[in-house]
């Protein structure tokens, strides 16, 4: 079975491709990439004319809920949103129920996502045993197992030296350490950033220094043990100038960050709206200039959702008991052309790179490239198409985004994962 | 948006002083031999409250039956609350037995304004976490303007824990429509400095003697030790630095009034003198809570 895409514009970052072509897939991989190339027998012919063609995109940062919090999403369903989306990988976070932190839970979502995802799931181990912070995970295991990163994210490890012994162990075992940056005690209790509009509203304020305190410790102990140190979801001003000096210091350090906090600050949140509620919280307006200006920098070197599905009736409460996380696989692609591209601060093919090459650089799986030989993953989507996001036909279980009802121009079009369409408009 | 009355912030001057001067209307009726009105016969008010009050509670549910309304008042203690029903369900369920209004405190804020975009019922929000509590500022400026002809110009001093208090947030949005000057006064951990943005004319002091010099009002606060999640003071040495006594009420203008939502800690935030001080306006503020919040329910379903 092979697949002709063609006539699109091909844009692949790693090769430095940008020109109108056609991409043959077939056998599950990029068979070529070049003009008129003619279609085998059999080849079923996609039109890409007016389209972009690009690798396929990777989100190293999604929740997809299973084990254990299947009503909220299932590798299955969350899949779908991702491809969806144009992703055509996804790396899950550890904190379902039981926490991914041995060989059997990873085994399991491999499996379960082998046999029902549509897209590529990469399971991300957690550091520390249930991720308490304490004791270090099986992490070797893990990785045998299929683990790709280790993260406690969501719970971030507060005792410095767990943190240093992690980074050790994750050095020999070549794998990423990705942390949720906050400190847990300057954030307790907080629902929102501490700003005008937390005090305004009475909610109690998650600081900006309690992701900047964690970044500065962790940038230490990564100079010292020499790990590769990856920062979830920046969202601070400060944060951001300390990694891209790091890493013009040569510290292994890279950062990703969310759609939600390239595109809103806490001035544009509905009034105890929890489809504003994450973590990191919408930050100032400020705040959120500096991570545009840190995409736009090469600081920032990956866009990543940090999808986290959570049930209406989690969300249905009053702000200060809402659970944090929005949804945002189905919106990201929307969101970066809109928020990024189309005002001009990156190029279309910078932004490709965030959501390939970017993550794939940090996460070491084998993809994000057009070249022949490489996985057949492929995201078609167009950079004018209109189109209005509505969560109640979103594929994910739950409806939590703030993006709902938004009209966007452009979008995913169509998303091939390993030579199969798994989603088309 | 339903027409109940979430806070002070989305009112403007003129629906503020409507109810005022309804409320001095109602007033005189607190002295008379028959204390009752035709006005709301046939309605029904639902009191919910998921915080302890009880000058509060009470003082809607005088409100409510001195204008006929029939008042049905409910604590979380001895509801569903306690066998796991959500906010949200309680209130439609609530709202099914088609009340006019329901009057609601909570302990989280922005409670009755999440329930008002689900909700056909008007809410009169009692008191919401550390955001407003409306009708309490609007007695404030009740009882101040049975003293003064204004509050424009007005210099007024609200000390204590200012970053937990929802009558600081609602007194400092009605005051600051009456272009009066607000002073902030507390200990620099329940004081955050993005308080100075909240309304025009607001400024911030840690000095009680710089927040009292020349005002006209002073409202103390209650040190709300059920909102202090951590030790953002050392409550051993409060009263010392924060604490009003009678010799600070030499540096205020002559004529001064001492205010306090209640319930009040006598020896905490306030001495036993200055609680019983000739211009302690407290016991009035109680009165015309009455009236004030008879002229709300009546704004609200009249």
């Amino acid at each position: 079975m092979s697949t002709l895409i063609k006539n699109g514009r091909v844009i692949d970052p790693a090769s430095g491709t940008d020109h109108v072509a056609d991409v043959l897939v077939a056998g599950g991989q990029i068979a070529q990439v070049g003009t008129g190339i003619a279609a085998p027998q059999g080849a079923e012919i996609f039109d890409a004319t007016g389209l972009v063609v690009a690798p396929g995109f990777i989100d190293m940062h999604v929740h997809l809920r299973e084990p254990g919090f299947e009503h909220a999403e299932t590798i299955e369903s969350g899949s779908r949103a991702a491809a969806a989306g144009g992703f055509t990988s996804v790396c899950c976070m550890p904190n379902t129920k039981p926490v991914n932190d041995s060989a059997t839970v990873t085994s399991y979502i491999v499996e379960r996502a082998r046999r029902l995802a549509v897209v590529n799931v990469f399971p991300i181990g957690a550091i520390t045993k249930g991720s308490a912070g304490e004791e270090l995970a099986a992490i070797g295991n893990m990785k045998a197992a299929g683990a790709v990163a280790i993260s406690d994210d969501g719970m971030p490890v507060m005792n410095a030296r767990v943190m240093r012994r992690a980074m050790e162990f994750a050095r020999s075992y070549d794998l990423p350490v990705i942390q949720h940056c906050e400190d847990l005690n300057l954030s307790a209790g907080g629902d929102m950033h501490e700003g005008v509009k937390s005090v305004r509203w009475g909610l109690r304020g998650i600081p900006a220094a309690s992701e900047d305190v964690m970044v500065a410790r962790d940038l230490l102990l990564a100079e010292l043990t020499g790990a590769r140190y990856h920062v979830a979801h920046i969202s601070t001003r400060r944060s951001v100038a300390m990694v891209g000096e790091a890493r013009s210091k040569a510290i292994t350090v890279t950062c990703e960050a969310t759609p939600h906090h390239f595109t809103l600050a806490d001035e544009n949140m509905e009034p105890y709206d929890s489809n504003y509620k994450m973590k990191p919280p919408l930050r100032s307006g400020c705040d959120r200039g500096a991570v545009v200006d840190g995409i736009a920098a090469g600081t920032v070197t990956a866009i990543a959702t940090d999808h986290a599905p959570h049930a209406g009736s989690e969300k249905m409460q009053e702000f200060e008991r809402c659970p944090f996380g929005i949804i945002g696989l189905e919106t990201a692609l929307a969101l970066a052309l809109e928020e990024l591209v189309q005002p001009g601060r990156i190029s279309l093919a910078r932004m490709i790179e965030l959501f390939t090459t970017g993550p794939e650089s940090v996460m070491r799986l084998g993809r994000g490239r057009l070249a022949p030989g490489a996985p057949g993953d492929v995201t078609v989507f167009s950079t004018d198409l209109e189109w209005a996001y509505d969560v109640n036909l979103s594929f994910s279980r739950s409806r939590n985004s703030p993006f709902d009802g938004r009209k966007f121009r452009g979008g995913p079009v169509a998303t091939m994962v390993n030579g199969e369409f798994v989603w088309r408009r | 948006m339903n027409a109940g009355l979430l806070g002070i912030e989305e009112l403007d001057r003129a629906e503020i002083e409507a109810i005022l001067a309804r409320a001095k209307e109602f007033q005189p009726l607190q002295s008379q031999q028959v204390k009752k009105l035709d006005t709301l016969r046939g309605k029904m008010i639902v009191n919910l409250f998921y915080e302890a009050s009880t000058r509060t509670r009470t003082s809607f549910e005088i409100a409510a039956k001195r204008l006929s309304a029939d008042a049905v008042s409910i604590t979380a203690s001895g509801s569903s609350v306690t066998k796991g029903e959500s906010l949200v369900d309680t209130l439609n369920t609530l709202a099914a037995m088609r009340p006019d209004a329901i009057v609601m405190r909570h302990s989280a804020s922005g409670a009755p304004h999440f329930l008002s975009r689900h909700l056909p019922t008007p809410i009169i929000n009692a008191g919401d976490g550390t955001h407003e509590h409306p009708t309490q500022a609007l007695l404030d400026a009740r009882t101040i303007l049975d003293r003064r002809a204004t509050l424009e110009g007005l210099r007024v001093a609200i000390i204590g824990d200012i970053a937990h208090s929802r009558v600081a947030r609602s007194n400092v949005h009605l005051l600051s429509k009456f272009g009066a000057e607000i002073v902030l006064c507390g200990p620099a951990s329940l004081l955050p400095v993005e308080l100075e943005q909240l309304a025009p004319g607001v400024h911030l002091t840690t000095d009680i003697t710089e927040a009292i010099r020349d005002c006209d009002v002073i409202m103390m606060l209650r040190v709300q030790l059920e909102r202090q999640h951590e030790a953002a003071f050392p409550a051993s040495e409060y009263f010392r630095f924060y604490g009003l006594r009678l010799e600070h009420l030499d540096l205020a203008k002559p004529e001064c009034i001492v205010m306090h939502p209640g319930p009040i800690n006598r020896g905490r935030e306030l001495s036993s003198e200055v609680a019983d001080f000739q211009r302690s306006v407290i016991l009035n503020q109680v009165e015309n809570g009455i009236a004030v919040r008879m002229a709300v329910l009546e704004k609200v379903i009249g």
